[in-house]
């Protein structure tokens, strides 16, 4: 049988992710930098003004950014719960807790772009959109997931609570999703539709991804970085930690 | 068969005699209710046609809050005195067990609730048919809070401040119940068919009496660890 080419097992314990973490962070540090800085000069730049909403819009290259994201790390995180329940391994259960904050931050800041936009384009803050709403729910949902981490003193138990309740979110979310857009149509409320986008320029697409993909190395720089913190927290009292980590 | 309905139905009895010595449990839930419901009218004023319309919704926000109320108690008291780690060392299944205890919480937190709420609907002028309407709903949904409740309150059992984080983790999980029930309401009022809020409730009743049990098992299995 062929050796295989990469042994992906080594990476599962703390003891040898703790170095690769190290080795990863300063390249997804500066892919974070470069693209950020290219995607903004897109958004300022290049991208054109658009003939409706005027210099304004241009807070969508964040805002639509954060709200990918926001979406996408809660499924890398039921991902990893499910690592964590099916596996038992610990390090699944370090990086679901370690996304947790990384994707409460981008729903904040999807929510809060969204609303600075919704001013001036829509006359309101807020308005009880069904995407808006679901977004607010799904904050709640990391909320609640930062918050029975840190209530429970055992790591182990706060892993996979953690796990179990991530997984429990990621089954509600599109029934949430669903039922909260049923929910806006009957009530008619928002009389703004988000949905019908005007074709987009090129450039702005191109802004938009890059962006996307900004953050996506951003998420995965600090998720490493944290991950790094909780492996040295739990494994403080380990023999290597004292040997390689600490010098 | 046996195998199931022994166990579980010896599990609802042990609860529900539980909650006959403890009246005032009982008691303060169903207050709890009558008196938020009653409340709101005193901040939002008292036209009707406003009441009418809130109505739905206050009665229905007005249950989930009464159910969680004593949500936390459905293991803590057997947590704490040993009773849960017997359980689960038992022969028989603990899931089943744990079943019978969510139907215990049901009967004593749910029923009262939606026995009380057509009692209150009156006090909103809601139609005859509304308040069928209303029941019905409540009968559907409020097995739902119970058993997606119980998965929190596994969750949160002997956790540092697990009352107030039982509600921020379940609350959000209750908005589908609290949408397609108080719509039902709403859409009875506005003359449109209920059938769909309805149909949808109980797929939600369905998939939660399905999977409730489970995952309140695997979370108190954690807790015991």
């Amino acid at each position: 049988m062929n050796a295989p080419l990469i042994n992906w097992y080594k990476f599962s314990s703390p003891a040898t992710f703790y170095p690769l973490a190290a080795k990863l962070i300063p390249w997804f540090t500066a892919a974070t930098i470069l693209l950020a800085a290219v995607g903004l000069w897109i958004s300022f730049f290049v991208a054109p003004t658009d003939a409706q909403q005027g210099e304004g819009y241009r807070i969508i290259f964040v805002h639509v950014a954060a709200s990918w994201m926001s979406m996408f790390i809660y499924c890398v995180m039921a991902f990893w719960s499910a690592m964590c329940l099916s596996f038992n391994a610990r390090l699944s259960g370090m990086m679901a807790s370690a996304l947790a904050p990384t994707g409460a931050m981008f729903a904040f800041l999807s929510l809060l772009t969204g609303s600075l936009w919704g001013k001036p384009m829509w006359g309101a803050w807020w308005v009880w959109d069904a995407r808006l709403t679901s977004q607010l729910i799904l904050f709640f949902l990391y909320l609640g997931f930062i918050a029975l981490q840190s209530a429970i003193d055992d790591p182990r138990r706060a892993d996979k609570a953690g796990a179990i309740l991530s997984l429990v979110g990621v089954i509600n979310v599109p029934i949430i999703y669903f039922s909260v857009q049923w929910w806006n149509t009957l009530h008619q409320g928002a009389s703004v539709s988000m949905t019908k986008s005007p074709s987009m320029a090129q450039t702005m697409l191109w802004g938009m991804l890059i962006m996307a993909l900004a953050f996506w190395a951003y998420s995965i720089t600090m998720a490493l970085l944290r991950v790094r913190c909780i492996i040295l927290e739990r494994e403080m009292t380990n023999e290597w930690v004292k040997k390689n980590a600490l010098e | 068969m046996s195998a199931f309905f022994v166990p579980f139905k010896q599990s609802v009895q042990r609860d529900l005699l539980l909650a006959a010595r403890h009246k005032t449990e009982l008691i303060t839930a169903l207050f709890f209710f009558v008196i938020v419901v009653n409340l709101l009218p005193l901040g939002v004023g008292p036209d009707p046609e406003l009441l009418r319309k809130i109505a739905p919704g206050i009665l229905w926000i007005g249950a989930l809050l009464a159910t969680l109320l004593g949500m936390q108690r459905m293991f803590a008291p057997d947590h704490a005195d040993g009773t849960l780690e017997q359980m689960a060392l038992s022969p028989q299944s603990f899931t089943v067990l744990v079943a019978g205890k969510i139907t215990a919480h049901w009967l004593v937190a749910g029923v009262p609730v939606v026995l009380m709420a057509p009692l209150l609907g009156l006090q909103f002028d809601l139609s005859a048919r509304s308040l069928w309407v209303l029941t019905l709903s409540l009968l559907l949904g409020t097995p739902v809070l119970s058993l997606i409740g119980s998965v929190g309150a596994a969750l949160t059992l002997g956790v540092r401040g697990g009352g107030v984080l039982l509600s921020l983790l379940i609350l959000p999980l209750y908005i589908p119940a609290l949408i397609f029930g108080a719509g039902a309401v709403e859409a009875d009022l506005a003359g449109l068919s209920i059938e769909g809020h309805m149909s949808l409730l109980a797929a939600l009743a369905v998939l939660s009496a399905f999977f409730g049990p489970w995952v309140t098992t695997f979370a108190l299995r954690i807790a015991l660890e």
